[in-house]
């Protein structure tokens, strides 16, 4: 009994401890777990809390809304339009081809597109969404609107999207906007944030990518509660987004219109400058697009039609055609020559039809020849002969320095893509670039300004612009930004003798207003609004003296793309100049014949701010007149 | 803390689970009131019935998260492995109150027990359930301890330990691998969870962001970001103590840890105070099992130990749970109200 209960005292002892082993290890444990979350809770608090934060906050960039773009009287060219728009969440819970199936009885949704839309969604991560279709109609997007208790997962949207009011008439200046390519990263960091924005349109072409700085706008953030699938469940913070700025062109649209109108039926650009300040009223270039097709995302059908029209439509041929001046050149070496004093007006050459240069025959225009010709009549009939004996005289060099003075060979600063430089050639550039040394041929060629000679039809509005000022004129686009009009500097004198312009102006005064002129049949008849100007036919052909022996083709019996080039510069009014002009018809023949009537309908647009009256037409040319305006007319109203 | 994580919604979580406790609380004082001898009596049973219900798992469990743990009884879903936590502990009671205590170190009295344990170990392990697994070995394991088992034995198994996870990672991708390649990943994951944050780990790394971002205070209740935006899984059941840690920070977190303690404290002083070697047994393995409950809970989700989906005791959303939990209760109460009551 006594060594039972000694032997049960030790065994409860020994039971105990155990006890007390199991409980203290139990213990010790648990002080293990508070060690743990001591050092996750307290320690590392603040790492973990910012990773909380990380977790919990959201920053969404807000795009900022584009500036709007208008013409020089505050006309509406380029703004920011309701898009009504369908977008589809990512949602696990939906049962999309039968969502797709009720929404394509709403609107208009075939069925290669849904079955893409839903391939594309199911490897979207949960909440982020796709859109459907776009740009619908009022009507389309009611409905939609009506039946969604029936549309799990849809989500109207109105979004805003650029908008071209004038469609085709200002495709090529203002250009348009489109998505960020891979091409346009280079322009960006990349932690731009506006690369984070989806569907983020920037300027593609044109003023638009010209001014995009300015019109693109300050991205705003705001912070947002998410949860752990990224639903937002509340705002925190915004800092809103700044719109771009408004920018006000020099352009005015009514004369872009009519000039669209008026070059329509050709491949053909237009350009009139401001005289007062320079600023670029009118850049018409045609054939032409609608730049709104860009916005939505042009189909491949309509590129297709695009890309491979002969007339190249997407090109803005007022700044990035290069021709050979042709006559319109003249005046340049005239004033070469003039300012040098290597020629006095009166000094008369012997035109006989050709100038012949180391037995090789260089042709005047006119078979026949001009006979005995000084300065005036030079130019007033643009006699070849007198040019190349012009040119012979005072070499490439003083003509090529000349043409730059006068814009010629120089790229215009503007803010447009695809402006071209044109070509001035010299000695160097041709061994340069055709590996051949310069003859006194060429020199004679870019008399008459053909050969190696490229000039854009901006240059040469600018060219006729310093004639008809004696200024520097600098061409301009931009009138204002965000209200604020843009100071330019004034223009600065040219440095050419007064006299040596005069004697030019007055020539460009003859070839309009003379009789024998070569752009006689377009002058005007009401005296404040006579003009003075200079055409041109630049040729792109080789003219072989076979040809020339049997009688040279006419323009009309050569196939389109062999005919030559019809120009014509001016000005107006002739004795108080204010605006001044260029035409380029591609292969349109005699620059008298074609080009000069242009010019003479858009100066005297330019001149009126309205519509041309027949009163101020030569008697000759008003029946003509009549159905041309009146077919204007009708144009300008039903584009309206 | 339910309410918490349902969003403020009491019809959701917290509404069910208060009846839950109510039930099971009344159930548990009336288990308390029931005599020692009865549940004595019962033990066998309550561990044959467990093995039983096991064996059925392995041929008519429902699967449910890439495991076969479940039964169903109509609308009512159980694991069996619950039940089996008690029976264990119940049986190896009666095993060593009935053992004469001269024959405790024996070999043969010591190979008895090791069955008892491994049957429903090796039963519920391949579910597959390593945690639940580990937790019933465990228990025996410290049963035999306390029992009085010589510490011989137990160093044989400190050395076979590490042995068996060498074995166990050998196995890997072999014809006779140990564990699944689920229990594999559960594990890679545990030992690092940065390796993979959004897909296995992502549980383990917002646990912690959420723990860690809780700080000394919290962030008030039904303000922690993590649990209240939907980052932490299973917020509502195996890892509320994040919930706990996060809305009401240290002092949350280890409050709830001391109350833990101090009932383990309570369970070890009855059962010492116990004169009933069947009544002090089973309170000795039922705390151990409490605390097995808990600890292995809060490891996880602190990422000290891998997920093995555990809940936390009578916080976690869950029924079986629950009832398993209020039941250890009662039987601990049962043998303190009875700790007078000597058998022989």
């Amino acid at each position: 009994m006594e060594i039972n209960y000694l032997k049960k005292n030790i065994l409860d002892k020994k039971y105990g401890r155990r006890s007390f082993l199991i409980g203290t290890s139990q213990l010790i444990l648990v002080g293990l777990l508070i060690r743990n979350i001591r050092q996750i809770q307290l320690n590392e608090f603040e790492k973990y809390r910012l990773l909380a934060e990380e977790n919990r906050i959201d920053i969404e960039i807000l795009p900022p809304l584009r500036g709007v773009i208008f013409d020089k009287r505050g006309t509406i060219l380029a703004k920011n339009k309701e898009n009504y728009r369908i977008k589809i969440l990512r949602d696990k819970n939906i049962n999309l081809p039968n969502v797709m199936e009720n929404l394509s009885k709403l609107i208009n949704i075939s069925e290669e597109r849904k079955i893409e839309i839903i391939k594309k969604l199911e490897k979207k991560r949960s909440n982020s969404s796709i859109i459907i279709v776009e740009n619908l109609s009022w009507i389309e997007f009611k409905h939609v609107l009506v039946n969604l208790p029936s549309l799990p997962g849809i989500v109207p949207e109105v979004d805003l999207k650029r908008f071209y009011t004038k469609k085709e008439l200002l495709a090529h200046l203002l250009g348009y906007v489109g998505l960020i390519s891979p091409k346009d990263l280079k322009g960006f960091s990349t932690d731009d944030p506006i690369l984070q924005i989806q569907d983020f349109k920037i300027g593609k072409v044109g003023i638009e990518k010209g001014l995009d700085k300015y019109l693109r706008g300050q991205v705003g953030l705001g912070k947002f509660e998410v949860n752990a699938s990224g639903k937002i469940i509340r705002k925190l913070a915004e800092e809103p987004s700044s719109s771009g700025k408004d920018i006000h062109l020099t352009i005015d649209s009514n004369l872009q219109k009519f000039s669209m109108i008026r070059i329509k039926e050709y491949s053909a650009s237009a350009v009139v400058i401001d005289l007062s300040n320079g600023g670029i009223i009118c850049m018409a270039s045609n054939p032409s697009y609608d730049p709104n097709k860009f916005v939505e995302g042009i189909s491949q059908k309509d590129w297709d039609i695009l890309l491979q029209s002969k007339n190249q439509p997407l090109a803005n041929k007022a700044i990035s055609g290069n021709y050979p001046p042709g006559s319109t050149f003249k005046m340049i070496v005239a004033i070469a020559a003039l300012e040098d004093n290597l020629i006095n007006p009166e000094d008369l050459f012997e035109c006989n039809g050709f100038y012949e240069l180391e037995q090789r025959k260089f042709h005047c225009w006119k078979y026949s020849g001009h006979g005995s010709t000084d300065l005036l009549k030079g130019i007033e009939e643009s006699c070849d002969v007198y040019f190349y004996n012009l040119a012979e005289r005072i070499g490439i060099k003083r003509i090529a320095k000349i043409a730059r003075k006068f814009g010629i060979g120089i790229t215009p600063n503007l803010p447009l893509s695809g402006v071209s430089k044109g070509l001035i050639p010299s000695k160097s550039w041709k061994k340069n670039n055709k590996n051949q040394s310069w003859f006194t041929g060429d020199t004679l060629n870019s008399g008459i300004g053909q050969g190696y000679i490229l000039s854009t039809p901006i240059q040469i509005a600018i060219m006729t612009a310093r004639i008809a000022t004696g200024l520097e004129i600098k061409p301009s686009l931009i009138k204002a930004i965000d209200g604020k009009p843009v100071n330019y500097d004034k223009h600065k004198l040219l440095g050419i003798k007064k006299s040596t312009l005069d004697i030019i102006r007055q020539a460009m005064f003859g070839v309009v207003n003379n009789k024998t002129g070569t752009a006689f049949n377009s002058r005007l008849i009401d005296e404040t609004k006579i003009f003075a100007g200079k055409t041109g036919t630049s040729q792109i052909r080789q003219i072989s003296e076979q040809e020339r022996s049997k009688g040279i083709i006419k323009n009309e019996d050569l196939p389109r793309n062999q005919r030559d080039h019809a120009l014509f510069t001016g000005y107006a009014p002739f004795t108080n100049p204010k605006f001044s002009v260029s035409i380029v018809v591609e292969h349109g023949g005699g620059g008298g014949k074609v080009a000069a009537p242009i010019a003479r309908d858009i100066l005297l647009y330019a001149l009126n701010g309205a519509l041309p009256s027949l009163q101020e037409y030569p008697a000759e040319e008003r029946d003509k007149m009549n159905s041309i305006i009146n077919n204007i007319k009708r144009e300008m109203i039903s584009i309206q | 803390m339910l309410y918490s994580v349902a969003d403020g919604d009491y019809e959701k979580w917290s509404k069910p689970q208060l009846e839950r406790f109510l039930i099971g609380f009344v159930i548990m004082l009336i288990m308390g009131c029931i005599g020692i001898d009865f549940w004595r009596a019962c033990s066998p049973f309550v561990y044959f019935f467990g093995v039983l219900l096991l064996i059925s798992v392995f041929f008519f469990g429902d699967y449910g998260g890439g495991a076969r743990r479940w039964l169903e009884f109509g609308s009512f879903r159980f694991q069996p492995s619950e039940i089996m936590k008690v029976g264990l502990v119940m049986f190896l009671a009666i095993y060593y109150d009935w053992l004469k205590p001269a024959n405790t170190s024996k070999i043969f009295w010591v190979i008895v027990p090791i069955i008892i344990i491994i049957l429903p170990t090796a039963l519920i392990i391949p579910q597959p359930d390593l945690g639940t697994g580990t937790i019933i070995a465990m228990t025996g394991v410290t049963m035999m301890f306390a029992a009085g088992v010589h510490y011989f034995y137990f160093l044989i198994v400190v050395f076979l330990i590490p042995a068996f996870l060498v074995l166990l990672f050998y196995s890997r991708n072999t014809s006779w691998q140990l564990v699944t390649d689920y229990q594999f990943n559960r594990i890679d994951t545990f030992l690092n969870p940065e390796k993979d944050p959004l897909g296995v780990g992502y549980q383990i790394t917002q646990s912690k962001i959420a723990l860690g971002s809780g700080g000394l205070e919290g962030k008030g209740f039904m303000q922690g970001s993590q649990s209240q935006l939907d980052f932490l899984p299973y917020k509502h059941t195996d890892f509320i103590f994040t919930t706990i840690a996060e809305e009401f920070g240290f002092f949350g977190g280890v409050g709830l840890l001391l109350i833990y303690s101090a009932i383990l404290i309570f369970c070890l002083f009855s059962a010492f105070k116990n004169k009933n070697r069947f009544g002090s047994l089973l309170t000795i393995g039922l705390s151990t099992t409490f605390f097995s409950y808990f600890f292995v809970n809060i490891a996880a989700v602190t990422g000290m130990a891998p997920v093995t989906g555990v809940p936390l005791p009578l916080i976690s959303y869950g029924g079986s749970a629950m009832l398993v939990v209020l039941g250890i209760f009662g039987l601990i109460q049962s043998s303190h109200v009875h700790r007078l009551i000597k058998k022989d």
